[in-house]
């Protein structure tokens, strides 16, 4: 929860909502990105952006090398693994 | 030291940790007692554990771990709280996974959902709200706890409920803030703290202002810090050269995650639905004042405490349960009397060992427990001889 997760932004799911597609270590989620976006970044713009993830939202824009450092990082302390469950298990749950 | 080669890079390492040592001649006053820094952060504990950090400090620097697991600090009455609501039968609660095995004084809330409750574990709470949008018959609850990293995810998340009009979505508000806890710990007179290690992404939300008091009133050096473990030996070793040079300042170890001045729109969502408590209780450190936050007057409706009755009984926690003495630094997690008895992470007493950053866990998972328990049970002879 409080470590969050990088993805990649990969599809801009409603502009006026700030919802996108991210790409979280092969899964695929919906993301806030009201914290990421603003006058200098619009919504549009952000495809193939890295993020920090946290609970759904995307709260911090990162550079890719950064992101795969935390992945390995995250992967280490088990966080990937739980992350990316918790996510299925949310979807799984949405979808029955 | 043994963890050194796990480092992604343990030249680094090696040399951050010849820089630390390098200090010694410069603070005169580790002559009289080791230099206490605390880590305020559960995410920092997780790396200190995981890569043996301790270990590999001189035995002038003790690493204390601060509160900063919001799961660790959820007092039993809540946990009842949150079983009750669980239980109405026109409710389905949402919750994020670790806080299923938070023990209350009559069950979790996995026991709960055991028994029939309509509990789920979501990843976020827009998963939350999707819920809502799907069972419109139903009342849905999102737990909405954490510090200020996820308190922009829930309020953004009211707002949209209320944007969208559903009326059967609500929040049950338990976050808590870092800056009066900080306080607390500073103003505890049990406590020697010299020096802080400041959440990473709390401050990627809040930015580095709210920290100054640190500096500015307590005259401690506090730095903030990233999660790699790198990062927190650089960390160590900034606060110390701030020791050596006698200044007291707040520095950005993480400056390539928190800018300045925090997230700006995360900080006006904040602002938006939330208002700061009288007081918060915490497991083990008892009330806290303003260290936690309620839903402003018009959200209301979408506030799960104002919508519905709560028992909201204030719970003692068991006598032979030493979290608070932890959670402060007093004595050190395996001192606890039930640590690796009656209290494991399998069956947990105290929610320091629930959660993979709660300090006792970690000592537990990580540490060396047939040495540790003989430790203990040494140092309680020589206390009662
Ligand atoms: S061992 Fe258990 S009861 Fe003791 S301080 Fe740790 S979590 Fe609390």
């Amino acid at each position: 929860m409080c470590l969050g997760i990088p993805g990649q932004i990969v599809k801009i799911i409603d502009s006026k909502q700030l919802l996108a597609t991210v790409d979280v270590a092969g899964v695929k989620r919906p993301v806030n990105i009201a914290c990421i976006v603003d006058d200098t970044h619009p919504a549009e713009s952000c495809v193939g952006d890295w993020v920090l993830v946290h609970v759904g939202f995307a709260m911090s824009r990162i550079d890719e090398e950064e992101a795969q450092k935390t992945l390995e990082l995250l992967s280490e302390l088990g966080e990937v693994q739980q992350e990316i469950e918790a996510m299925k298990e949310s979807q799984t749950l949405l979808d029955s | 030291m043994k963890y050194v080669d796990e480092f992604r890079d343990p030249e680094k390492a090696k040399v951050l940790i010849a820089k630390i040592n390098a200090l010694y001649e410069q603070i005169p006053q580790i002559a009289i007692r080791p230099l206490q820094l605390m880590e305020f952060c559960g995410g920092h504990t997780h790396t200190i554990f995981r890569y043996g950090i301790e270990p590999m400090l001189p035995d002038w620097i003790e690493l204390i771990h601060g509160p900063g697991c919001p799961v660790c600090v959820l007092p039993m009455g809540r946990v009842d709280d949150c079983v009750a609501l669980a239980e109405r039968p026109d409710v389905i609660f949402t919750t994020f996974g670790d806080a299923m095995r938070v023990p209350g004084s009559k069950k979790s809330l996995l026991q709960a959902k055991a028994e029939g409750a309509d509990i789920r574990m979501v990843y976020s709470p827009l998963d939350s709200l999707e819920l809502a949008r799907k069972n419109p018959d139903r009342q849905v609850i999102f737990f909405a706890l954490g510090f200020e990293t996820t308190m922009p995810s829930t309020a953004l998340t009211v707002l949209q409920a209320k944007n969208e009009g559903l009326d059967n979505f609500s929040l049950f508000c338990n976050h808590i803030t870092t800056v009066p806890t900080i306080k607390a710990i500073l103003d505890s007179p049990d406590m020697k703290i010299d020096g802080f290690l400041a959440p990473g992404h709390v401050s990627m939300v809040v930015g580095e202002q709210p920290f100054h008091f640190v500096s500015d009133a307590y005259d401690k050096p506090i730095v903030i810090t990233g999660f790699e473990p790198l990062d927190i030996l650089q960390s160590i070793w900034m606060v110390l050269k701030q020791i050596a040079e006698n200044r007291c300042e707040v520095e950005n170890q993480y400056a390539r995650i928190v800018p300045p001045a925090g997230n700006e729109p995360g900080l006006k969502a904040i602002e938006k639905v939330f208002e700061i408590r009288e007081f918060f209780e915490w497991r083990g450190l008892g009330s806290i004042d303003h260290s936690g936050v309620k839903m402003r007057n018009e959200f209301a409706r979408f506030d799960a405490e104002q919508k519905f009755s709560i028992p909201n009984l204030k719970i003692a926690d068991p006598k032979s349960c030493q979290c608070g003495e932890v959670l402060k630094g007093v004595i050190r997690p395996w001192e606890c009397k039930v640590f690796g008895g009656s209290c494991t992470p399998e069956t947990p007493m105290g929610a320091l060992m629930v959660s993979t950053e709660g300090a006792c866990a970690a000592y537990y998972n990580f540490g060396n427990l047939p040495e540790l328990l003989s430790k203990r049970d040494q140092q309680n002879k020589e206390n009662t001889a």
